[in-house]
């Protein structure tokens, strides 16, 4: 077999998750057994660390919470030191498909693409967001389409799989606010290829997103300045 | 000799005193000085010479001279704080730098079998 030979490492960034995180890493150790795990905790206050680690994973703490992007970043660090070839990124709030992480480093190795992103919406899977999220969602999606000449569907999705080039550009760069959707820019300005695929996402097991639907409209907009802002970026 | 005149003579001059005397303590950092002594140096040669303050503001078009003082406080002002946001954002990414080199190298000691004590935790409060 072909992708016994790549090194692989699943990133899980968690946030207060004792309570899934657990379940996420077991269910990743079931579906993917030929990969290392790195549990990225981002100063929790709960038994988040203690948890993961028993479950069997690698964890490396912050010390104090620093956001997403700075979680997933130091992910990318320890797997462009430690020379993975594929990483690829679960939430740690057991929403992402664990079945489904061989799918992506199998299209990302088979299309030598640089990033592989897993979307709700591409499939037919049963993801419902709100009105608001799904009208915001949307916009996004038009949005890095047009600047990024690539159709994303589902640009704030978490769950994607980045292959070695990725690994080292993200380990020195990763954007700090809203990583999923402006890491997509980054890439394309890099001129890195970005493929999406579809995958069945559940429900969050345990806690609550990062995004309320009440600020969503403020979220909506200030995502679309950073798309913008991103562009005007150097690489 | 105007009130207004002595009192931003000897406001740009304490401000010119203060800043010496904070760099002489260790409290400032000459980079981070030299706004403040170039915005007490401007004021103080506006303030001397009321004919170079008159002038500028004719030129441009500011019926009363003096309120070109505020204008110049303001804007030296103004590239202060805009400095320290820079500052900031600068201190922000190499402090997460740092940050992330301490749970990685936490990470590799741990695997030396070296446990560094202390609670994973919470360490630090917001």
């Amino acid at each position: 077999m072909k992708e016994l030979k790549v090194r692989l490492l699943v990133i899980i960034p968690a946030f207060n998750e004792e309570a899934a995180i657990g379940g996420v890493v077991a269910s990743v150790r079931r579906h993917a057994p030929e990969a290392d795990i790195v549990v990225v905790n981002d100063g929790s206050a709960d038994a988040t660390a203690d948890v993961a680690g028993r479950a069997g994973a690698t964890v490396l703490n912050h010390l104090y919470n620093m956001g997403i992007g700075a979680t997933m970043q130091t992910g990318y660090k320890y797997a462009s030191r430690a020379g993975y070839d594929v990483a690829v990124q679960v939430d740690g709030d057991g929403q992402h498909p664990a079945e489904s992480i061989r799918f992506l480093v199998g299209t990302l190795m088979k299309n030598r693409a640089d990033l592989v992103v897993g979307s709700r919406f591409l499939g037919e899977g049963d993801y419902k967001p709100s009105l608001a999220r799904s009208t915001g969602m949307a916009i996004f999606s038009k949005v890095v389409s047009a600047v990024i000449k690539v159709k994303v569907t589902d640009t704030t999705s978490g769950f994607r799989a980045a292959g070695k080039r990725c690994i080292d550009f993200f380990s020195s760069r990763y954007p700090d606010d809203y990583p999923e959707v402006e890491s997509l820019v980054l890439l394309h300005k890099k001129g890195f290829s970005i493929i999406e695929v579809p995958v069945t996402m559940s429900e969050r097991a345990s806690g609550r997103s990062s995004i309320t639907p009440v600020k969503s409209v403020y979220y909506m907009v200030k995502v679309l300045l950073a798309i913008f802002v991103d562009l005007l970026k150097r690489v | 000799m105007y009130y207004l005149q002595i009192f931003s003579i000897i406001g740009s001059l304490a401000l010119f005193a203060i800043v010496i005397d904070f760099i002489r303590r260790g409290l400032l950092k000459e980079k981070y000085s030299v706004l403040w002594l170039a915005s007490a140096v401007v004021i103080m040669a506006l303030s001397v010479k009321k004919e170079l303050l008159d002038s500028i503001a004719g030129w441009l078009g500011i019926a009363y001279p003096p309120s070109l003082l505020f204008l110049v406080a303001f804007i030296f002002v103004l590239l202060i704080t805009l400095h320290f946001s820079v500052v900031i954002s600068l201190l922000h990414e190499k402090n997460k730098a740092i940050a992330q080199e301490l749970a990685l190298m936490k990470n590799a000691l741990k695997e030396a079998g070296i446990d560094v004590p202390g609670k994973a935790r919470g360490e630090v409060k917001k």
